[in-house]
């Protein structure tokens, strides 16, 4: 089994400030964005405002034309993370090969500062279903989950990050807490992990845990990047209170409170501000990531204390 | 084990079925709602996906109309690949058989349009080769050229004029008078380009691109119309820049 | 027509094709900003509120009752090859549809 470098959280940042030709292989720890076709031409005049960006892999996984060449354009000016949405990591049946080589190509050419993955499953049979669907927490599962990430780090050639999922349901059937199956995944598989802050605070309301005693366990040694994201209020027929990971509006203060928990627990991560539906003009975006980018400041600046 | 991914898929797709077993709320109670999350996710996820694939087909028929058939379509016809950009390519088809949209019988060849359009977009990139090499070739030589034409360059007829009507959809109202057409979509750019044909140019076209030397290509385009103009047709391809290779 | 024929037709065909080009070609400006099209994947759910996942439409059964309001209402366009006429009408797609 290949085992992989474990993360190295550093501390130094990156010289981004002058000079926008290079694009190291790492990411800097400070605030990226998920990057969004609509916004490129803001990005080119602005592009001081973020350190990164994140981009979905497949939305860039046809053949040419102008997808292509925005993000042949843009990972000369930014580190860019590709961030699967499609692997079907958490599926019963293998993975698909074909996604797998598609993913190897962009890898590949992309060269990418961060690779990452979600816990969840989206393709049954032939059929691929649009969303991050759940699993139980078992220890049958962590074991397909770790082959799975085997596969995809040794198919893709190098270590991948996997992201902590969004449920809105449980498993009757789970018998591990989600913190154990993903230090066990982790642990076994050498994969780092994606800590979505927006996710741990909707799961943890949806399932009535607490989201900081969820970071207070958390591995976060693992951590090699960092979530956040707006939700939606929604209730369910019971009338308790159900957040949706809609990635709608800006990220909430109780979100942006437990991001400043977790920086004083595990330091300072490149963090990421998703928006993918509802999109806002690019200024409110920005905004988003120049507070991310103050929070880690000011972590930095009580940490050198 | 994996019978549950088989129940759960299949009560996403189909409303009727209860909640699958074993999914609970933090109380322990059958997640029914919470379920429905993710069935709304997956449907309305699918439903955008069309919409954005076929924005003149969705504007023919309004929004409403568009997004109960295309519900009706992504229960039916769910994603075969994770790439949402190439998803739909069994809407033409589809449409053919959809009842209520008997009455506009051109809809399929609208969505055909569509997806052309699509692959056009999303084709790989390739440089044109300089024309001109045509101009240095001997008369025999010429006859027997062969051309590799860019990714891009897709042809399309319709019995319709999908054309004509994507046009008064997605650019301006005008009085549509074309019946069958005849076009050929370029990306001299990024942006896709409909150039108009007529059916032997179409012809000639076709001949070209698979692989057919100039002059049987040229016997293509006459065999459809005896007035078949070549030296427009050659100008066409030379203009477009759609040929990345001459083999001679 | 002679196949001698037909090879000097091309090579006039050629050259005229040629000639009309003049001075066209231009250097190769790949533009890649601009509007992107096509359906892209998110990681993030749609409306939890929107009730597209757990209501279905009836189209059997003569249950089809969503009106078509866009632009096949307006459209006028030529008869068909079989001369039937293919504006698009309200009436017609309301009707009842065999069970």
């Amino acid at each position: 089994m290949l085992r992989w470098v474990q993360l190295a959280p550093t501390n130094h940042t990156w010289g981004f400030s002058k000079c926008h030709i290079i694009h190291p292989n790492t990411l800097p720890q400070k605030a990226g964005v998920g990057y969004k076709a609509q916004h490129l031409n803001d990005i080119l005049k602005d592009p001081n405002s973020i350190g990164w960006i994140e981009i979905h892999a497949e939305n860039y996984m046809g053949d040419g034309g102008r997808p292509i060449a925005q993000l042949k354009h843009l990972r000369e000016m930014f580190p860019v993370s590709c961030h699967g949405v499609g692997l079907s990591i958490g599926s019963e049946s293998p993975l698909d090969t074909d996604h797998l080589a598609r993913l190897k190509k962009l890898v590949d050419w992309l060269e990418p500062a961060m690779f990452s993955e979600h816990l969840a499953w989206s393709t049954h049979d032939t059929s691929f279903l649009n969303d991050l669907l759940p699993v139980p927490y078992t220890q049958d599962v962590a074991d397909r989950v770790v082959e799975h990430i085997q596969q995809v780090q040794e198919t893709v050639g190098r270590q991948m990050l996997l992201e902590n999922p969004s449920t809105y349901v449980a498993f009757a059937q789970s018998d591990m807490s989600e913190i154990d199956f993903l230090t066990d995944v982790a642990t076994r598989s050498g994969c780092g992990l994606l800590l979505d802050i927006n996710n741990v605070f909707v799961s943890a309301t949806n399932q009535k845990y607490s989201p900081k005693e969820y970071i207070d366990a958390y591995p976060t040694e693992h951590v090699g990047e960092i979530h956040l994201g707006g939700h939606e209020e929604d209730s369910d027929e019971h009338g308790d209170t159900l957040l949706i990971d809609s990635h709608s509006r800006a990220v909430v203060d109780p979100v942006w409170e437990l991001y400043e928990y977790t920086l004083a627990k595990a330091g300072a991560r490149p963090t990421l501000i998703e928006w993918d539906n509802d999109i806002p003009e690019w200024n409110v975006l920005a905004n988003e990531a120049t507070l991310a980018d103050a929070l880690l400041a000011r972590h930095n600046q009580i940490a050198a204390q | 084990m994996s019978a549950f991914q088989d129940t759960f898929t299949s009560a996403l797709l189909d409303p009727a079925q209860p909640t699958p077993n074993g999914l609970i709320d933090p109380n322990g109670r059958v997640a029914g709602k919470r379920f429905d999350v993710y069935r709304n996710n997956v449907v309305h996820s699918l439903i955008d996906a069309m919409g954005d694939a076929f924005p003149a087909v969705k504007k023919i028929v309004g929004e409403d109309f568009f997004d109960a058939m295309a519900g009706v379509y992504v229960r039916a016809h769910p994603p075969k690949t994770p790439m949402m950009m190439f998803y739909g390519q069994d809407f033409p088809a589809f449409l053919r058989g959809f009842g209520p949209a008997q009455s506009l019988p051109y809809l399929p060849d609208v969505a055909a349009l569509e997806l052309a359009r699509r692959d056009c977009y999303h084709a790989a990139d390739a440089d044109p080769a300089d024309a001109m090499i045509l101009t240095t070739l001997a008369p025999e030589a010429l006859m027997e050229t062969r051309f590799e034409l860019v990714p891009s360059a897709v042809l399309f007829q319709s019995e319709n004029p999908a054309h004509s009507i994507w046009q008064f959809n997605m650019v301006e109202p005008f009085q549509i008078t074309a019946t069958h057409e005849w076009v050929l979509l370029t990306r001299p750019e990024m942006d896709v380009m409909a150039h108009n044909l007529d059916a032997a140019t179409y012809a000639f076209l076709r001949a070209i691109q698979n692989n057919e030397t100039l002059a049987i290509s040229a016997d293509a385009g006459l065999a459809i119309d005896p007035k078949f103009d070549l030296s427009t047709a050659i100008g066409l391809m030379m203009r477009t820049q759609i040929i990345h290779q001459v083999k001679s | 027509m002679s196949n001698s024929v037909k090879t000097l037709t091309i090579a006039a065909a050629v050259a005229t094709a040629a000639a009309s080009m003049a001075t066209t070609a231009s250097a190769a400006n790949v533009k890649c900003y601009g509007v992107a099209l096509a359906g892209e994947n998110g990681c993030a759910a749609g409306p939890g509120t929107s009730c597209a996942g757990s209501s279905t439409v009836d189209y059997q059964g003569n249950a089809w009752k969503i009106v078509a309001e866009g632009t096949c209402a307006t459209m006028e366009l030529p008869a068909a090859a079989d001369g039937s006429m293919r504006k698009g009408s309200l009436e017609a797609l309301d009707r009842d549809l065999p069970a």
